[in-house]
């Protein structure tokens, strides 16, 4: 379970831009989570709300998008969908010349949180 | 007031710096690691035995770094081989991350290794999350787990450049289907090449460490479909194992978020949270907990 490490990852990360940016309360968190990144959302969101307990981004909502998987075959010019289990060797040339196009994204997106007055900020 | 902000970091971005510093360390120095991957008891210890007693035999200058959730009994039977051996107890951790291995590697890897073997903490789902900084992944399963793990386990065997198959001595017994194995292994990783070992009868045993040789001497290891991901060709890992950058993006325009309420603070000016090099402070000071005769052994 490296969700938990995950998620810790996240909060100290959105942590640490939140604190350079004057922020005073994290609300969400937005993020991109391929579906070959080998990361549970459910569980994910479960490690959040722990790792985000007595940090900025207590309370914090984690909003999860899974980014579906497409390999590509350059010298085909076929472009599939893997599925899962993953299927990685072209439908066409039957070879192992493909590349991943998307699918292993763990990404934080965004960021919202309420700072102070826009004002104070150059 | 409240904003929304685009951040566009990788999650992993300070394991993956991690791991990019470690291996150009290595490099520099002329050695690699290994990072080896399987489910508890599949049999890497084992194997590994026979590898750094070869290289032992041979004059090649190997170590060993073991990381179990407890016990030193891995240390110590690796120890027997009579090569530089480290322990580390990850206290329930599933898994190592590259900040640690670095600390680790740092102050005790003797100057002369040229491989260095990760044994990581069986288990295969978390370590594959990880680079370790190694130029060679590699997955080993046994017979005896059944010829459907590379499919329930694609993350684990589909970023190997390397997978192992162990017990080959028990095959039979056990009914196991070559062909299917192949198969699925092919599917998750197509092109990768799959040793058969037995550390019982001896099948396989030295081919790790020649493949480990080869890639220390600049060899291309495989590339696994997984690992080449179009947007970060400028990957500079031997493995393929991506590390992207920490730059934080700041869109001027373009925004797409429909709550009308939001300031969208895009400060143009504001830096780039540096991508740190160094390790972490929580791992700066590891602590030895006790140092005994051959295995070195850490919690943390
Ligand atoms: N028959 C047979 N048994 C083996 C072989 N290799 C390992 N074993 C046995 O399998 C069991 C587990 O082997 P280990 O080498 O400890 O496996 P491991 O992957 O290091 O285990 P963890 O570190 O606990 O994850 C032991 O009882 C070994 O004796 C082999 O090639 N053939
Ligand atoms: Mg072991
Ligand atoms: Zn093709």
């Amino acid at each position: 379970m490296h969700e938990m490490s995950i998620a810790a990852a996240v909060v100290e990360q959105v942590g640490r831009v939140a604190l350079q940016r004057g922020a005073t309360a994290v609300t969400t968190v937005r993020l991109d989570v391929g579906e070959l990144a080998g990361v549970v959302p459910r569980a994910l969101d479960f490690c959040f709300a722990l790792a985000c307990e007595g940090t900025a981004l207590e309370g914090a909502a984690l909003e999860t998008r899974t980014v579906p998987a497409r390999a590509r075959c350059g010298p085909c010019d076929v472009e599939w969908h893997p599925g899962m289990p993953p299927d990685l060797v072209c439908p066409r040339c039957g070879g192992a010349r493909a590349e991943l196009r998307a699918g292993r994204e763990l990404h934080i997106r965004d960021v919202e949180w309420a700072d102070r007055p826009l004002h104070t900020h150059g | 007031m409240c904003r929304t902000t685009d951040l566009r970091q990788a999650v992993l971005a300070r394991n993956d710096d991690s791991a990019q510093a470690l291996r150009a360390e290595l490099t520099a120095r002329g050695a690699i690691a290994v990072n080896m991957l399987s489910s508890p008891g599949s049999g890497k210890t084992a194997l590994l035995e026979s590898e750094l007693a070869l290289a032992r035999e041979r004059g090649v200058p190997v170590a060993a770094l073991t990381a179990d959730l407890a016990t030193e009994n891995d240390a110590k039977r690796l120890a027997r081989a009579g090569v530089p051996v480290r322990q580390v107890l990850t206290d329930g951790l599933c898994h190592i991350e590259a900040v640690m291995l670095r600390g680790y590697v740092a102050g005790w890897l003797p100057a002369r290794t040229q491989l260095l073997f990760v044994e990581n903490v069986g288990n295969l789902v978390c370590p594959a999350a990880y680079d370790l900084g190694e130029s060679l992944r590699v997955t080993l399963v046994s017979v005896t787990e059944g010829e459907d793990k590379p499919l329930k386990y694609p993350g684990a065997f589909g970023l190997a450049n390397l997978v192992v198959l162990t017990k080959t001595d028990i095959a039979a017994a056990v009914g196991f289907d070559q062909e299917t194995f192949l198969g699925n292994v092919a599917r998750v990783n197509p092109g990768v090449e799959v040793v058969f070992t037995s550390a019982r009868s001896g099948q396989g045993i030295g081919v790790l460490l020649e493949r480990a040789l080869a890639v220390r001497d600049g060899a291309e290891v495989h590339r696994p479909v997984m690992t080449r991901t179009a947007t970060h060709d400028h990957a500079h890992s031997a493995t393929g194992h991506r590390s992207p950058s920490l730059t934080i993006q700041h869109h001027g325009h373009g925004h797409d978020h429909d709550h009308g309420d939001h300031t969208h603070a895009h400060d143009q000016q504001s830096p780039p949270a540096p991508a740190s090099a160094a390790p972490h402070p929580d791992h700066d000071a590891l602590p030895h907990s006790h140092r005994y005769d051959h295995p070195t052994v850490d919690r943390w």
